[in-house]
């Protein structure tokens, strides 16, 4: 193998080397944490992607050693790629934040918001992009878009309305399937992942749309409305599978298995793609060589703590004060000052019988 | 069933020629526009599935370009087919007015087709004519600095036409 | 009278045909760069010309032409950019039609120029009458020996291919151009790689606009020094203008980019003054996604000179108080029109035309549509103008091609010279339905203090 030269790259004041070639998402994912620029349609592991949903945007503010002006736009950071003595801005800058948070309302405007009907809720990209980039309220005064309904067969329970048009979809079909019967159709704001004429997707590898689906838009049927992610349990297992590695991710309930999915990486990207017999008909433990709790590592609601302990929580890298000079990130609101139910001074265990509002009075002497 | 006559298929034959080996895709916009004049003026389903299977390439991919450009018709339409512009330099010259006096005249209002099925009115963005709006586009040809007299014109002569070919 | 060169022969009867153009002196140009020069000597030319892209983004041709890569035993590609749907535009449809000839001339010359074997015309669908004209050119121009196989015996084969689009004004932008010629969704490609590297098929690919190339033909004829002397500063040679809106002679014309706006507008060599007596409001001087400008600031800069038809003076002030050349569509409107209901047209036309890949055009588009219509109909409320302006903002800059700039420019250029109408249209919804604003203050060029 040929050298590949080195190229010294500082994203939000911290510098590393990373070969030539490498974009400055993942030169800043080899930072990790909060430098990372979060991706809603850029997949490694899928040919083409990216560049699209705009949530990535980073300011360059120095092109590189040889030729160090600015680049004047904000660039796709998914689709870049870092130059020598590049110096970028991510979290440091006013600029991307001011466009990333404009990019989330407008991914937004027309989103339904049903997530306490949705199940991807908890493992949603979107939902964690609001959460850090969304505001309180819309200024989005119209009717939503809505979609006509299509049916992808026993699988694959499509919402058009929750959909992104990331593409990850059509290239994972593409890449993975080498038959692709969905696509997008229409174009503008109308445009939307079907199959044009009513199809159910059976190829083998399809229900793979379902791990790359960064929202809601494309969700496992055989788990639909079944359980909360969030009450499961993440097992690492795998099984001897003539057709795919069989290596997945169980989601149990006690010794119960609601859900199959890949393995996701930190990035909540398929570490090997799986077969839809291993996703959709394999159900029961014995089906599967339990190899031990997963751990997940997102900022998420399923990582949240409720299984802390006995599945291991994986905390990323904290970059946010190192970058900010020692500011801590700012939170929506303390719940602590707005609520006496969590009060901390209140210990509740310590009551023999279920707590009253009377418990959580303020202190009247 | 949908088939192209043999002259069809020769000026198909001419439009797959121009690229290069391999490459016959890129020859889909074509072809699209000559399915949509040889049968009927509209793209169905078959259709689409019958260009899909002359350019070898998968139907979706067919659907996927028919769907994102305007021009193709995915629903029967009218023998003629009205589409007046109605961008800023239309609007200015009056492009309202002359879509407001075919519902007068037809009955018909953006989207819909008369029930003899000989006329259709679409709206459509702009289409390169602006110093001579208000117009529409009418089959291959622009009709411009409409008025309602040449309105009135047009309908005849598609009336005409049309018992002619009768 | 100005110089002309494009359209010096367009009123010749008869010169359409190949027979008539000849005798008036064409393909000398094709004669001249085919055996006098050589490519790079071409290229040469067109950089001392200091031709500037034709179709909106005013980049120079020849820089353009120098970047294309040569890769051994790979095909490189010349298209010509014939999509025009621009609003506002429509010279190179006026160009096609009258003088195909000289577009063939100049695709000739400029594919020898890139070396390019195979050269394709993408013309918007819509103009389906003029392939035929195209076609008919072509096939007299291979007649006669300048296209097909060994062009006047030099060895150098070119063939010219005509394709037409369907309906989709994205696929102006060169990539979504590109795409469309693969036969696909005319979504634009996120660069780079740029086409001069990887474009049509992954080959090197130059695309360039009709005038522009049509422009070579002159090029060659007089030198690109003698063009360069025609204009002003880095505004050189001609350019055609197709004027529109509120005035008494709609049409194309041919300009020498030293007249005044002013002059444009009222002699009667070009837009004859104003249709029916009425007044200048405002005018987008390059095509609709350019900013429009009050009657005051388009005559005169800011500085309160003369504001000139080129490049650097339709620019002058930046977008706070100037404006762009764009593509040459220059729409005019009179006193009796209402800023709010033709900015939500242009709103209306860019969302119809968003391709929809990318979040901020997607959406954002269709959101500001919805904003100017509810305006529009008297529904709307004064904290409307702020969120257009902040939605139209985070567009801009943001989106993978320039369609996103082209749909908020407009809506920014609006709000910035005509909030006060925007203000009464709100105030008064029942009144706007009725009546117009009117000119306001727009109306005399500004006075600037001593």
């Amino acid at each position: 193998m040929s050298e590949q030269p080195l190229f010294k790259v500082t994203i939000d004041n911290i510098t590393i080397e990373v070969p030539a070639g490498t974009t400055i998402l993942n030169a800043a994912r080899k930072i990790g944490g909060e430098v990372a620029p979060p991706a809603m349609c850029y997949y490694s592991k899928l040919e083409g992607s990216g560049g699209k949903c705009r949530t990535c945007l980073v300011e360059v503010s120095k092109g590189s050693e040889k030729d160090p002006r600015p680049m004047p736009k904000l660039v796709a950071s998914c689709r870049t790629t870092v130059m020598d003595g590049m110096e970028v801005k991510n979290i440091t800058s006013e600029k991307v934040i001011d466009a990333r948070n404009g990019v989330v309302e407008f991914l937004l405007i027309n989103h339904p918001l049903d997530c306490p009907v949705c199940d991807q809720a908890g493992e949603c990209h979107l939902q964690d992009l609001s959460y850090n980039h969304g505001k309180e309220g819309t200024r989005f005064e119209f009717q939503k878009r809505v979609f006509k309904k299509h049916d992808l067969g026993p699988y694959i329970q499509l919402h058009m309305t929750r959909c992104i048009l990331c593409y990850r979809c059509v290239f994972t079909a593409d890449q993975l399937t080498g038959k692709r019967e969905h696509g997008v159709l229409d174009r503008g704001d109308h445009a939307e992942i079907a199959t044009f004429i009513e199809k159910s997707l059976e190829n083998e590898f399809i229900g793979n749309v379902i791990d790359v689906c960064p929202v809601g838009a494309l969700t496992d049927k055989t788990f639909r409305f079944k359980n909360r992610v969030w009450f499961l349990k993440p097992m690492d297992a795998h099984r001897d599978c003539p057709t795919c590695s069989g290596k997945v991710t169980l989601w149990n309930r006690g010794d119960e298995v609601y859900r199959v999915t890949a393995r996701k990486d930190q990035w909540g990207e398929v570490e090997d793609w799986i077969c839809n017999t291993c996703r959709f008909e394999k159900k029961n433990t014995s089906d599967w060589v339990i190899e031990g709790p997963r751990l997940i590592d997102r900022h998420s609601v399923i990582a949240q703590g409720h299984y802390a302990g006995s599945v291991g929580m994986h905390k990323p890298t904290e970059t946010f004060e190192a970058v900010h000079n020692g500011r801590k990130p700012k939170l929506l609101m303390d719940i602590h000052s707005v609520s006496n139910v969590n009060r901390p001074e209140i210990t509740l265990s310590k009551l023999d019988r279920p707590a009253h509002s009377s418990d959580f009075k303020p202190n009247q002497d | 069933m949908v088939q192209f006559s043999q002259e069809q298929l020769t000026e198909f034959n001419r439009l797959v020629s121009r690229y290069p080996e391999g490459k016959q895709k890129s020859a889909l916009l074509p072809v699209l526009h000559l399915a949509q004049q040889s049968f009927g003026g509209w793209l169905s389903q078959e259709t689409l599935d019958y260009v899909a299977e002359l350019l070898k390439i998968k139907p979706i991919e067919v659907y996927e370009v028919a769907t994102f450009y305007s021009m193709y018709n995915l629903k029967p339409v009218g023998k003629y087919l009205f589409e007046v512009c109605q961008t800023g330099p239309c609007m200015i010259k009056g492009s309202d007015d002359i879509v407001a006096y075919i519902y007068e005249k037809l009955g018909i209002k953006p989207g819909e087709t008369t029930a003899d099925g000989l006329f259709t009115l679409k709206t459509v963005e702009c289409l390169g004519a602006c110093g001579y709006a208000p117009m529409m586009q009418l089959g291959k040809h622009y009709r411009e600095h409409l008025t309602k007299e040449k309105v009135d014109a047009i309908i005849e002569e598609c009336r005409k036409n049309a018992a002619a070919n009768n | 009278m100005g110089v002309k060169l494009l359209l010096d022969k367009a009123h010749i009867e008869g010169i359409r045909s190949f027979e008539v153009y000849r005798r008036e002196g064409g393909y000398k140009a094709v004669e001249k760069a085919l055996k006098e020069m050589n490519p790079e000597s071409i290229v040469e030319e067109v950089k001392k010309s200091g031709l500037r892209g034709r179709g909106g983004a005013g980049f120079p041709a020849g820089m353009k032409w120098s970047f294309i890569a040569k890769p051994e035993g790979i095909p490189r590609h010349l298209v010509c950019n014939a999509d025009e749907s621009e609003p506002g535009t429509f010279k190179d449809r006026y160009l096609m039609e009258h003088i195909p000839h000289l577009l063939i001339e100049g695709l000739i010359i400029s594919s020898f120029a890139l070396g390019s074997n195979d050269t394709y015309i993408y013309i918007r669908g819509e103009y389906a009458w003029i392939p035929d004209i195209l076609e008919q050119a072509i096939e007299e121009a291979k007649a006669n020996g300048f296209l097909g196989k060994n062009i006047l015996g030099t060895g150098f084969d070119c063939n010219i291919h005509v394709q037409r689009g369907a309906g989709a004004y994205i696929c102006g932008e060169e990539t979504a151009l590109i795409e469309s010629l693969e036969g696909k969704r005319g979504n634009p490609r996120i660069k780079p790689p740029f086409p001069a590297i990887q474009g049509l098929w992954q080959r090197p690919t130059v695309v360039n606009n009709v005038e522009t190339l049509s422009a070579v033909v002159p090029i060659i004829n007089i030198g690109g020094e003698e063009y360069a002397k025609i204009g002003i500063g880095r505004s050189t040679g001609t350019k055609l203008i197709s004027a529109c809106g509120n005035i008494n002679k709609p049409g194309v014309y041919e300009i020498d980019m030293t007249i005044s706006v002013e002059e444009f507008i009222y002699s009667d060599e070009y837009c004859g003054g104003i249709a029916n007596g009425k007044k200048l409001k405002a005018c987008i001087p390059g095509g609709s996604s350019v900013p429009v400008l009050p009657a005051n600031l388009l005559l005169k800069t800011a500085k309160g000179e003369p504001r000139l038809m080129n490049y650097e003076s339709l620019a002058d002030g930046g977008f706070a108080t100037g404006s762009s050349m764009g593509s040459g569509g220059f729409i005019v409107l009179d006193e009796d029109q209402c800023i709010v209901k033709h900015t939500y047209t242009l709103a209306r036309f860019y969302r119809h035309e968003s391709c929809g890949q990318c979040s901020p055009c997607r959406e954002g588009t269709g959101w500001m549509e919805k904003i100017l219509k509810k305006i529009d109909e008297g529904q709307g409320k004064m904290s409307d103008i702020d969120l257009l302006w902040d939605i139209q903002r985070k567009i801009e800059g943001n989106t993978i091609c320039p369609l996103g700039d082209a749909a908020a420019w407009p809506v920014a250029a609006a709000i910035r010279h005509f909030r006060d109408e925007f203000e009464w249209h709100i105030q008064h919804p029942e009144e706007a339905q009725k009546r117009n604003y009117g000119l306001a203050h727009y109306a005399d060029p500004i006075h600037v203090p001593a």
